[in-house]
């Protein structure tokens, strides 16, 4: 180092404060020795700009070195520990963190997953001290079920991989490609570690008949001239079985009844949805030459126009 | 362990009110007595040596105010890291010769490939 302070920071004897002060800040932001960790020696040529900077910054003090009353090496700063010994020492136990592992229990978690999964998957590294404690892995499935074990709940046993099974709870209203979360039955962890979870998609195939909206069911139920004319009490299919229900005197294809607390249950609040039985008159599938008979007779006195609606469109 | 107007005089380049925004900002976190947040905090050295060099990047190396928190961000980064290799060199320090001749010559041979473990 030379002891030359103005040759320490590269400039001339006449240089200006403002010329003094650009030089340092540019040197210091190049050796500063918290900013260079990995350079132990760069802190000795730090503390020999530092000092000459910290003379020849203040004009009264240059001045003195200037006419040979203090020397370049007398007024360094004292002694101090840089920001950086205190820092790197893994034993002082509280940082300053931001981001990255934030203590070294994570950086072991770090190579656990390194060397853990490994060794579990390919049997490889397995040697003593190289054995860790692994969660098993996550797996999923997709799983058809019926409209009936959606709308009603069930319990299923399931083969998966072609020789495990997982049994399963089915929730009463689970929704179409909605995704269960079996605890514990993904794969077996490894060294005593917990197996992993399996995730279950449903998918809901439809019903021939039931049809789902939110938590209502539809239903199109076919009925006879004489029940639509006359009204009658019929069985109506629903999840829980047939029941029965009026058809009033005079019902006409499109009309809709209700049959409350009939749908599925809402897995949050737990009330029942309604099922909507959708009425659609059914004629005889084969022609009958006393029913023309009776409706021609009848047609005479009774006429009337059902698309009146559609001319006045 | 010192009072912020100790560490005031100790530095010698930076004021009372500095230091609070200091510790407002969340640059230098000294410790509190617990429970009780508006007790005068205590600088370990640590905190000390933390207060000089930001005093020196702020002041000396004129950073600005709103570019301190990435810096200071990254120089935690860098020792975070520098102090888990510590760990790590700690814990292969502690293998068997054979093992840690091993490691050595993965390293020797990513070196010769110009590799990023050099």
């Amino acid at each position: 180092m030379s002891d030359d302070l103005y040759q320490r920071l590269g400039v001339s004897r006449t240089a200006s404060q403002d010329e003094i002060k650009k030089a340092y800040r540019k040197l210091a932001k190049e050796l500063h020795p918290d900013l260079n960790p990995g350079k132990p020696d760069i802190e000795e040529r730090f503390k020999g700009i530092t000092a000459a900077y910290d003379i020849l910054s203040d004009p009264e003090r240059r001045g003195r070195y200037d006419r040979g009353e203090i020397d370049a090496s007398g007024q360094e700063r004292p002694e101090q520990r840089f920001y950086r010994e205190y820092a790197e020492d893994p034993s002082a136990g509280r940082f300053y963190t931001q981001e990255g592992f934030a203590d070294e229990e994570s950086l072991h978690a770090f190579f656990s997953d390194l060397f853990g999964a490994r060794a579990g998957r390919e049997g490889r590294g397995g040697r003593e001290g190289m054995r860790m404690r692994m969660r098993g892995a996550d797996v999923s499935y997709t799983l058809p079920i019926t409209f009936l074990e959606a709308a009603k709940g069930a319990k299923k046993r399931v083969m998966v991989g072609g020789e495990q099974s997982i049994d399963l709870t089915i929730p009463a209203g689970v929704r179409d490609r909605q995704t269960l979360r079996l605890k514990g039955q993904g794969m077996p962890g490894f060294e005593g570690g917990p197996p992993g979870d399996a995730y279950v998609e449903v998918h809901i195939q439809p019903h021939a008949f039931f049809e789902r909206k939110d938590n209502d069911i539809h239903l199109e139920l076919p009925v006879s001239l004489a029940e639509a004319v006359l009204g009658s009490r019929i069985q109506v299919p629903t999840i829980d079985g047939p029941v029965s229900m009026t058809v009033p005197k005079g019902s006409n294809t499109g009309a809709t009844l209700r049959l409350r607390g009939k749908g599925i249950v809402d897995p949050g609040s737990g009330r029942r949805g309604d099922q909507y039985v959708h009425l659609k008159v059914v004629l005889p599938k084969k022609p009958d030459a006393e029913l023309e008979k009776l409706v021609e007779q009848w047609a005479k006195t009774h006429a009337y126009d059902p698309r009146a609606d559609m001319e006045r469109r | 362990m010192k009072t912020l107007s100790e560490v005031v005089v100790l530095i010698g380049r930076i004021d009372r009110v500095e230091l609070h925004r200091w510790i407002e900002l969340g640059w230098v976190a000294p410790a509190r007595p617990a429970g009780r947040a508006e007790a005068e905090p205590a600088f370990s050295d640590f905190d000390i040596a933390r207060v000089r060099l930001i005093c020196d990047l702020r002041h000396d190396l004129a950073v600005e105010e709103e570019t301190m928190p990435l810096v200071l961000s990254l120089l935690d980064q860098l020792y975070a890291l520098r102090r888990q290799m510590k760990t790590l060199i700690g814990a292969l320090r502690q293998q068997p010769d054979e093992v840690r001749r091993a490691i050595m010559d993965v390293l020797e041979a990513s070196r010769r490939q110009g590799g990023a473990l050099d």
